[in-house]
């Protein structure tokens, strides 16, 4: 079982989602998140002072996966989540392993639970 | 086959509601005398001087009402929209919009003599009421109508492009068209049409408007699916509000004079649009089985739209089925807007262009007194003849604006920056922070 989290760029959650229901991964956690890595921020204006603010918002995906659906879920949020032109900013996948898994209705855990 | 069948109903349905008053037409009664030479009236002063301000009040409520419905991304653009709406036009209105609209005897539009508000003095009359008093109500109409346009086009355009678009389409549309049906020489004036707070002349036009300036620029960037991200509905009800808190003036205020016409019309604002939202509230439960925050300030928009040409003119029994009807009107409309494929964001041309025409016509309809010797069929005729002049005149004039603006300074703005949003983009701000 893995936890994959991806940081993706927010107008892309729409193509995300549908992108994940074709290859049949149902659950998904999304946050608003705010950030930065490469793009190391942007300028805002506030009555006429340009500042720096280098934090970013992007929208945080959380998926919790059995072994065989780790392929599939990082393929679907690659494949719809690239904007393409080559520029910094699209955002990253982690996986990392999950100790355990309960469902909190019946207090099942395990593969099943998940 | 199936359409031509629907068809069929539709004109069934209409002349059911019209050959009955068609029938009627003949208990017609003359209007009122006309009145001696005007003299300042105090009470019509205060009242207008209110109005105005209650007409200018609807633009920040048409600000709220349209910035809930779009991305957070765009709130702040979408509600510049409005403000700077304000902003130039209030300059153009003084420096020669005001003369254009409500000057000269030529029937199709004014000239410059009250350009800088030439020539007006403390003691220049409009009727009844200081002339800088009619400057200050047609101006908060000259200021909303173009702000509606921009209804059709949010998300996606570009800053330079709007201010082009609204200033040109204010001296080349707007003012004409208020020549033409309010002016004292305007010909769909002479011609009798009846367009009391401006079903035409503000809603009809700036509604086609939108949707040539829409059709022009295309669509906006994704699967239509995508698309429908209201930020914050709060702001769209409170927005629909302010806009019937301010459309009493607008309608109250139109006879230009504190009367018993004013309070009747202060009467069936409150009425139609009531009816309305409860027809949209209705329709939509039937449709899909949620009674719908937007779709109640939706309907209360449409309502106030209908009885607006109509507001001086008709019963509150007339108001209650003016509103009734309005919302399966507009309904249907946006519908048809999924079908059709063009891209109206908030529907102005749904709810503002065809709310205004059906307004128009049964406001001919409806109409409580007709000029001496005029039929209902007759008023009807000249209603139908104002719409589709002012319509296929504001239709044509707006493509071409439009087209003229994309193809010199752009209008639609570039993809990366309608997908990283305008606000941060035109603005270099966000509507909402962390």
């Amino acid at each position: 079982m893995k936890l994959i989290v991806a940081i993706i760029q927010p107008h892309k959650l729409e193509e995300v989602k549908a992108e994940l229901t074709k290859n049949e991964i149902y659950r998904l956690t999304v946050s608003d998140v705010q950030g930065y890595g490469q793009q190391k921020g942007k300028t805002e204006v506030f009555r006429g002072h340009e500042y720096q603010v280098n934090l970013l918002r992007k929208v945080r995906l959380e998926i919790a996966v059995n072994d065989e659906f780790v392929k599939p879920t990082v393929d679907a949020i690659l494949k719809s989540a690239k904007t393409g032109e080559g520029k910094i900013g699209d955002g990253k996948i982690f996986i990392m392993p999950i100790e355990e898994v309960i469902r909190i209705r019946n207090g099942e855990r395990g593969n099943s639970a998940i | 086959m199936l359409n031509i069948s629907k068809f069929k109903y539709l004109v069934l349905f209409i002349m059911a509601i019209l050959i009955p008053t068609l029938l009627n037409g003949q208990d017609a009664t003359a209007p009122a005398p006309a009145p001696a030479a005007p003299t300042l009236d105090k009470a019509d002063t205060v009242w207008l001087i209110v109005s105005s301000a209650l007409v200018f009040f609807m633009i920040p409520g048409l600000a709220l009402f349209y910035g809930g419905i779009v991305k957070s991304k765009n709130v702040l653009s979408t509600m510049m929209h409005s403000f700077i709406a304000i902003i130039v036009l209030t300059l153009q209105w003084t420096i020669f919009g005001y003369s254009f609209a409500f000057s000269g005897s030529n029937p199709y539009y004014g000239d410059f003599s009250l350009a800088f508000l030439n020539g007006i003095d403390l003691d220049t009359l409009e009727g009844s009421i200081p002339k800088f008093v009619h400057f200050l109500f047609q101006g908060m109409f000259a200021l909303i109508t173009p702000a509606l346009i921009s209804g059709a086009i949010a998300e996606r355009i570009k800053l330079s492009g709007y201010v082009a678009f609204i200033l040109i389409w204010a001296t080349l549309v707007y003012d004409p068209v208020a020549h033409w049906v309010w002016a004292a020489d305007g010909w769909l004036f002479k011609d009798g049409a009846l367009d009391f707070a401006g079903g035409t002349v503000v809603h009809l036009i700036s509604g086609i408007a939108g949707l040539a300036a829409a059709l022009v620029i295309g669509k906006r960037k994704g699967d239509p699916s995508t698309l429908t991200h209201p930020n914050n509905m709060t702001y769209t009800l409170l927005g629909s509000g302010l806009l019937w808190f301010g459309w009493f003036g607008f309608n109250a205020g139109s006879g230009l004079k504190i009367d018993g016409l004013a309070a009747r019309a202060f009467v069936v604002t409150l009425i139609a649009p009531a009816a309305a939202g409860a027809t949209w509230l209705i329709i939509e439960w039937i449709h899909t089985k949620k009674a719908t925050a937007l779709g109640a300030a939706s309907g209360i928009v449409a309502g106030l739209v209908v009885i607006t040409p109509a507001a001086g003119f008709v019963s509150p029994v007339s108001a209650i089925i003016m509103g009734l009807l309005v919302s399966p009107v507009c309904y249907g409309a946006i519908l048809l807007k999924g079908k059709l494929g063009y891209d109206d964001t908030l529907d102005a041309f749904g709810i503002h262009g065809v709310g205004g025409a059906f307004g128009a016509i049964l406001t001919g309809v409806f109409a409580l007194s007709l000029a001496e010797g005029v039929t209902r069929g007759h008023q009807i005729q000249v209603q139908v003849v104002s719409v589709v002049a002012t319509g296929a005149y504001s239709f044509i004039a707006s493509y071409i604006i439009a087209f003229l603006i994309e193809k010199s300074i752009g209008f639609r703005i570039e993809e990366d920056k309608e997908i990283n949003g305008l606000d941060q983009e035109i603005h270099g701000e966000n509507g909402y922070g962390i």
